[in-house]
């Protein structure tokens, strides 16, 4: 599946053809999840440790990704190496998004809900990020991480539906909020009052607005943008009493099995927000 | 609305084109094809050239695949429509065009045939609305459903469960057709846009939810148990198979309450980890929200929550330490501060 669709798109797009290897390999559809790695990165080999053994043709694989290639090698080898190129490129991205400036790539991508948005109705419409089941290529397709449900999808398009997971890692979404607390999604509410996404850009002001804790975030958000302090003020025990659930009903009147588990996780909730206000307390 | 005369069934293909408004308002004669309904009814003498009726016709365009066909006999019986003459304008050439009847004179006066057109597609919705309640309209719906006309929860670990159509409200105009998925019982916004138009109360509040009570075998158990063979989640609490809930896929599934889904859940829920470790609860990002996706491993477990929804024996605390029973494992696990290594290591 996977190599079929990387097949696919090798064809697809020469029309975008720019001068780079990474930026024709970004401007080719279906691989609007990826951002750029930067050439420092790649080019310091320590980063690459242990990628030698992952992909084959490696010195020449990088060779053509970073546009090194001898011009005797293209005509020969380029289909097969592309597709080696492309192995290379997306594990090398899977460590770049966990560093400093691949988070913040990747954030800006976040903002411009280029991974598309949470199908979860509940959800109205949050941006989602890229996660992979595992770190292991050809194993896994990637999914998409929603912040506000905590839960995953499956992208809607084939086309980013035979992704391999592991370009992105299994990491990735939750050391971004990790890192950014402040940039957690609001358990209710719009997702985005002004067009832009809620607590991503909190120079914009676009943070939850009913939510007085996120207001407060957002003051202290600069200082997590400028990687210092980890948003120690921000209390999230008690967000999930926020959230918003779907209830079935028949004629107005609840299901008692449904109703019934539903009860039965929302004491589970209870019970952790209690557990947790018991930790923030202390 | 007026893309009908496209939409002509092969059988048709060798007939000369009918410009719109004359076919819309022509009564073909001598189709081969008999519709069941216009046989039943006598409403042969009201059939448009297109062999196709209206409410074909309706159902076959793109982004109407939820619909399914009302019987025209529903229709015609004033019983059902109930009510519903006060909230569709034209009522009388809106009932005229869905059941392909002739108009007479008087519709003449009407000088917009799509306005007749959008007053028949409201009327058909809100009948559909209550068909689809119906033993009938459930039926129709049902193989709609097991051919997967409706698609599947996007929801990953729903593991592909089909989906049905459904309102947030009853009343017209408010909002689109959503899908309810039986597995983790929420919500979802239809993957393709085409659907951006269909109106959701066309579906209704409550037939999601009668459907699933009707048929109950398609409706998964509020328990689950991980199987004990797929060892890599949670090796810490999976028993031998106890009752058939679990492990072989052979064994039956059972759930001892009898007006409960009859089919076995896709009860796993996500565990987010970095770099391996599962992030804490205690980490101010640490997951929220597994309760929402969450189910007891027996029937039980459910009773130990009231009807106010506390727990009726505060002792209890198998579950205390988050999902799957992982709580050992979990605190071996935080010893390993994510929070202070990743930081180091993302920032430094
Ligand atoms: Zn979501
Ligand atoms: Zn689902």
């Amino acid at each position: 599946m996977l190599r079929r669709a990387v097949e696919d798109a090798s064809t697809g797009s020469d029309s975008d053809y720019s001068n780079s290897w990474i930026s024709w390999f970004l401007s080719s559809k279906g691989n609007e999840y990826f951002c750029e790695v930067e050439d420092d990165y790649i080019l310091d080999r320590f980063n690459l440790t242990g990628l030698n053994t992952e992909v084959q043709n490696y010195t020449q694989a990088l060779d053509l990704i970073t546009d090194n290639l001898d011009d005797d090698f293209q005509e020969e080898l380029r289909g097969t190496l592309d597709i080696q190129a492309r192995l290379l490129y997306g594990l090398i991205h899977a460590r770049w998004i966990v560093t400093a400036r691949g988070l913040a790539k990747m954030l800006d991508k976040y903002k411009k809900a280029d991974f598309g948005r949470c199908p979860r109705v509940l959800c109205q419409g949050q941006p989602l990020l890229p996660v992979g089941l595992t770190d292991v290529p050809y194993e896994k397709s990637v999914k998409l991480y929603c912040g506000r449900c905590e839960d995953i999808y499956s992208p809607k398009s084939s086309r980013h539906g035979s992704i391999d997971g592991a370009y992105f890692g299994t990491s990735f979404p939750h050391l971004l909020f990790l890192v950014y607390p402040a940039l957690l999604p609001p358990k209710s509410g719009p997702a985005d009052p002004a067009r832009g996404v809620v607590g991503i850009n909190p120079g914009a002001g676009a943070a939850a607005v009913d939510d007085p804790r996120r207001r407060g975030a957002r003051v202290r958000d600069e200082l997590v943008e400028g990687a210092d302090g980890l948003g120690e003020a921000i209390n999230t025990a008690s967000v999930a009493l926020r959230a918003d659930r779907y209830r079935p009903r028949i004629f107005g009147f609840q299901i008692n099995e449904v109703a019934k588990l539903q009860r039965w996780q929302e004491a589970m909730r209870d019970r952790q927000v209690a557990r947790l206000e018991t930790l923030e307390g202390s | 609305m007026s893309r009908r005369p496209q939409q002509q069934s092969p059988l048709d293909t060798s007939q000369p084109e009918v410009p719109e408004d004359e076919l819309l308002s022509a009564t073909g004669e001598g189709d081969e094809v008999m519709e069941e309904a216009e046989e039943q009814e006598g409403y042969t003498s009201s059939t448009p050239t297109s062999s196709l009726t209206w409410i074909s016709w309706f159902c076959s365009l793109p982004g109407h695949d939820y619909f399914c066909e009302v019987a025209e006999d529903f229709i015609e019986d004033d019983f059902n429509l109930t009510g519903l003459n006060a909230m569709v304008p034209f009522w009388k050439e809106a009932m005229e065009m869905v059941l392909d009847v002739e108009p007479d004179e008087d519709s003449a006066k009407i000088p917009d045939v799509s306005i007749v057109e959008a007053s028949a597609e409201l009327l058909y919705g809100l009948v559909h609305q209550r068909y689809v309640l119906t033993r009938a309209g459930l039926h129709a719906m049902a193989e709609k459903y097991e051919a997967g006309v409706f698609g599947s929860c996007p929801r990953v670990y729903c593991m592909g469960c089909n989906v049905v159509p459904c309102g947030r409200s009853d009343l017209p105009g408010l909002e689109t057709v959503k899908l309810f998925c039986p597995n983790c019982n929420d919500i979802y916004v239809p993957a393709s846009s085409r659907f951006q138009g269909v109106d959701g109360a066309f579906f209704g509040t409550t037939f999601a939810h009668l459907f699933f009570q009707t048929y109950r075998e398609l409706m998964p158990a509020p328990f689950w148990k991980q199987p004990s063979s797929s060892g890599s989640m949670s090796p810490s609490r999976s028993p031998r198979s106890v009752t058939g809930s679990n492990s072989s896929q052979q064994a039956p599934f059972v759930n001892p309450n009898p007006h409960g889904g009859q089919k076995r859940a896709a009860g796993k829920v996500y565990v987010p980890r970095i770099y391996g470790f599962k992030v804490s609860e205690r980490a101010k990002s640490g997951p929220r929200m597994q309760w929402m996706r969450l189910r007891p491993e027996s029937p039980e477990d459910l009773d130990e929550v009231d009807w106010r929804g506390r727990w009726i024996d505060d002792e209890e605390d198998q579950y205390d330490d988050g999902i799957d029973g992982e709580a050992e494992e979990d605190r071996r696990m935080e010893d390993f501060d994510p929070v202070r290594h990743i930081y180091c290591i993302v920032l430094c």
